[in-house]
């Protein structure tokens, strides 16, 4: 059983949960992602690993309310129980692969944009724990949308909070913020943007002025998650790349955003008739 | 002297079938399977036999089902098939055992496929355990018709068999590919999945291989003292034309999987799936007439586009008879060359050329060549590719030391032994797309080397 034990509110439309799921959380790596489903007629929802527990056996995922499927899982409490959790799924950030002594010289910049924060979490974690000097951006439309920004501040790490209307720290998009540090001083060697596909879209194009390689992690549509069905494709440097078995993390330079971001809205015409007619059925057995 | 005519098997009429997902044929009742039966010439030297990648005795379970014994003809095809009801309704019957049954040369050959069906649907005997256990473990990746073959009878000599899936429904591709009007899933398929369980086999559905745990950790660290890897083949080819990443093109898997596994057709379940009015599907398999018979039922209008004649559609006849009543429409030689976008990111078109039939390829078959200067564009809210699939790399590339042969597909020897020792692997996973029955009987051949290979130690 996949039993949630913690369910704690971020911001209003945005839940962390602990779920129990052993053999994911034995196995799961910074940059890779899981799929549950709700409920015996639920979709199978690609969600975000921000932190895994292999001795109590636990994964923490984070969950966005956009759609039908994402309000059911922000309505399940503690106790209850997900029908199905599978993972850790795509391939883990690069990083994970190097040596202490090849990331030794390396200065990363996150730029985690709203719920993006949560899966920079666990790759910013693995990165301090081994003495990676990082900085990361948390960006957001309002206060409100923050998250992880407590969380993130570890022992060397350096956190820039921004939002676009200033309710909080900078005001400005992540990418101002980024080029600020940059005309400040800062010498990065990698930046990793996570977060919706547009924001991902114009960090890429702002990394790249500044000769900046940057990966980003694509959250494209998925049925399967093992490479079986291609809903996921997206065109980088000009090749047909699933992105649920060969990434989700890409070079961002050469990720076609506008073909993804096309996409990414394929279904949106249903997603909106389902949530005209979704009745929640979660928690009443 | 046998009549030169099959007795019919009874199906939903077409225009009734078009709108809903419930099974086309009906099968035989037990009045009909007996006079049915009763055509068979019982050969001295049974060609049909050894058409069967399984070598089901055919002659013997007729002779039984002629007589009305169900149970004993359940018995005999028990022997050999692991998923009769499966296989009565999905193989190849025409190329296979119905191909070479002499009463076809002067008539219709005999109805073996629909006469395994009925056998297997009514026999009431369910598989028991087997008596002595040996507490040997064995894992079986994948739960489609190569690995409940090989699981099935493992289980039977006594093995601690665990499979696992990576879906959160056990079947592969009987339960995401092959549609219910085909193969009902909460009839048909559930009780062959229960037959395997019946016999002590655990399915453990969520668990990837070479991603939620590797071979070399089942073997290592979690005492599997074999590993049958059945993965299939799962990965959906495209045609790399300009345009074939526009909304409202979809791999035939992807469509497929949200119908069937996701029971997209469904109101009180939550998939998303696209048709709008028209659909076309590329492609002349199973899968290409499934797609479209799947968008059929959803409401579409559907042409299947083929770059060959109906001659070559390498579809079982059957299905393709099944598509045209319906009110399919072929399109044949006819190859896509480019998706034309609508002008916001959809399509709105195929832009396709003619093709003729010239010399012969490796196949044997007149391969299709363009004939230039006849492009045309077809109008389409949907495309559907239908292309074949290709080997599922997650578990080569997760297991050092398991060599890959030309296609991808994991190198195994006739009995499925690989590179690996301890590790053998069949079906699709080896041999790239074929039949259920093929699968089948590489899962069966893989269980006995498998057992030779355990016994040796």
């Amino acid at each position: 059983m996949f039993r949630i034990l913690s369910k704690n509110m971020l911001s209003a439309a945005v839940c962390e949960m602990e779920v129990e799921a052993g053999r994911v959380a034995r196995a799961a790596l910074p940059g890779q992602f899981l799929i549950v489903r709700a409920g015996p007629e639920g979709e199978r929802v690609p969600l975000t690993i921000s932190d895994c527990d292999a001795d109590r056996g636990t994964v923490t995922i984070v969950t966005q309310k956009v759609g039908a499927s994402t309000t059911d899982i922000v309505a399940m409490e503690a106790g209850d129980c997900f029908e199905d959790v599978v993972g850790p799924l795509g391939l883990p950030s690069e990083f994970v692969k190097s040596t202490p002594e090849e990331l030794r010289d390396e200065r990363y910049v996150f730029i985690a944009g709203g719920v993006g924060a949560a899966p920079v979490y666990p790759q910013v974690k693995w990165l301090a724990d081994r003495g990676v000097s990082v900085d990361v951006i948390v960006a957001a439309r309002t206060a409100d949308l923050l998250i992880y920004t407590e969380k993130l501040a570890m022992p060397g790490v350096s956190v820039h909070v921004c939002t676009d209307d200033g309710s909080r720290g900078f005001k400005g998009v992540g990418t101002a913020m980024l080029e600020k540090l940059v005309a400040d001083g800062a010498r990065f060697t990698r930046a990793v943007a996570i977060g919706p596909m547009i924001m991902m879209k114009f960090t890429a194009l702002c990394c790249r002025k500044l000769d900046l390689p940057v990966t980003v992690s694509l959250n494209t549509l998925m049925v399967d998650g093992t490479g079986m069905c291609g809903a996921c494709r997206v065109t980088v440097g000009g090749k047909t790349r699933f992105a649920c078995v060969e990434g989700p993390e890409f070079d961002g330079w050469e990720v076609d955003f506008d073909e993804a971001m096309n996409r990414q809205g394929q279904y949106r015409e249903e997603e909106r008739a389902a949530m005209e007619n979704h009745v929640c059925k979660i928690g009443r057995g | 002297m046998a009549t030169v005519k099959r007795v019919k098997a009874r199906e939903q009429d077409p225009l009734v079938r078009a709108t809903n997902f419930d099974e086309v044929c009906l099968g035989y009742n037990l009045e009909e399977a007996v006079e049915e039966a009763s055509r068979c010439l019982h050969c001295k030297n049974p060609r049909c036999v050894g058409a069967c990648p399984v070598g089901v005795s055919i002659p013997e379970f007729v002779a039984r089902l002629k007589e009305g014994d169900v149970e004993g003809a359940a018995a005999v095809i028990g022997r050999d098939s692991s998923l009769p009801a499966v296989c009565g309704r999905v193989c190849p019957q025409e190329t296979q055992c119905e191909g070479s049954c002499i009463l076809g040369i002067k008539g219709e050959s005999l109805a073996i496929g629909k006469l395994e069906r009925f056998v297997a649907d009514n026999a009431k005997s369910v598989p028991v355990r087997a008596a002595s256990r040996n507490g040997i473990r064995v894992a079986v990746v994948g739960s489609g018709p190569a690995g409940l073959a090989c699981a099935s009878d493992l289980a039977k000599k006594g093995y601690d068999v665990t499979v696992f899936e990576a879906l959160h429904k056990a079947g592969g591709v009987l339960e995401y590919g092959i549609p219910e009007f085909r193969l009902p899933k909460d009839t048909v398929l559930k009780r062959e999945l229960d037959s395997v369980r019946a016999l002590g086999v655990t399915i453990e559905t969520d668990v990837v291989i070479g991603k939620t745990v590797t071979v070399d950790s089942l073997m290592d660290e979690e005492g599997f003292k074999a590993v049958f890897i059945a993965t299939g083949a799962g990965l959906p080819r495209f045609m790399n034309i300009p345009g074939e990443n526009l909304c409202g093109v979809f791999s035939a898997n992807e469509f497929l999987t949200r119908n069937n596994l996701m029971k997209a057709y469904r109101d009180d379940y939550m998939t998303p799936i696209h048709t709008g009015r028209k659909v076309c599907v590329v492609g002349g398999g199973n899968v290409a007439m499934d797609a479209a018979r799947t968008a059929l039922r959803l409401g579409a209008e559907v042409h299947i586009v083929y770059r060959r004649t109906e001659e070559e559609l390498p579809a079982r006849r059957e299905e393709v008879l099944h598509a045209r009543e319906e009110g399919i429409v072929f399109d044949m030689l006819t190859n896509p060359v480019e998706v034309i976008d609508n002008g916001s990111g959809w399509v709105k078109a195929i832009r396709c050329i003619r093709m003729e039939l010239g010399e012969p390829d490796s196949s044997g078959r007149r391969s299709p060549v363009p004939v230039a200067g006849t492009e045309f564009d077809i109008l389409t809210d949907t495309v559907i590719m239908a292309l074949g699939t290709s080997p599922n790399p997650l578990v080569a590339r997760t297991t050092p030391g398991l060599e890959t042969g030309a296609r991808g597909g994991i190198a195994a020897d006739a009995q499925g032994a690989t590179s690996r020792e301890g590790v053998f692997a069949g079906g699709d996973a080896v041999t790239g797309a074929a039949t259920v029955i093929l699968a089948m009987g590489a899962g069966r051949k893989a269980a006995a080397a498998i057992d030779l290979y355990l016994q040796g130690k």
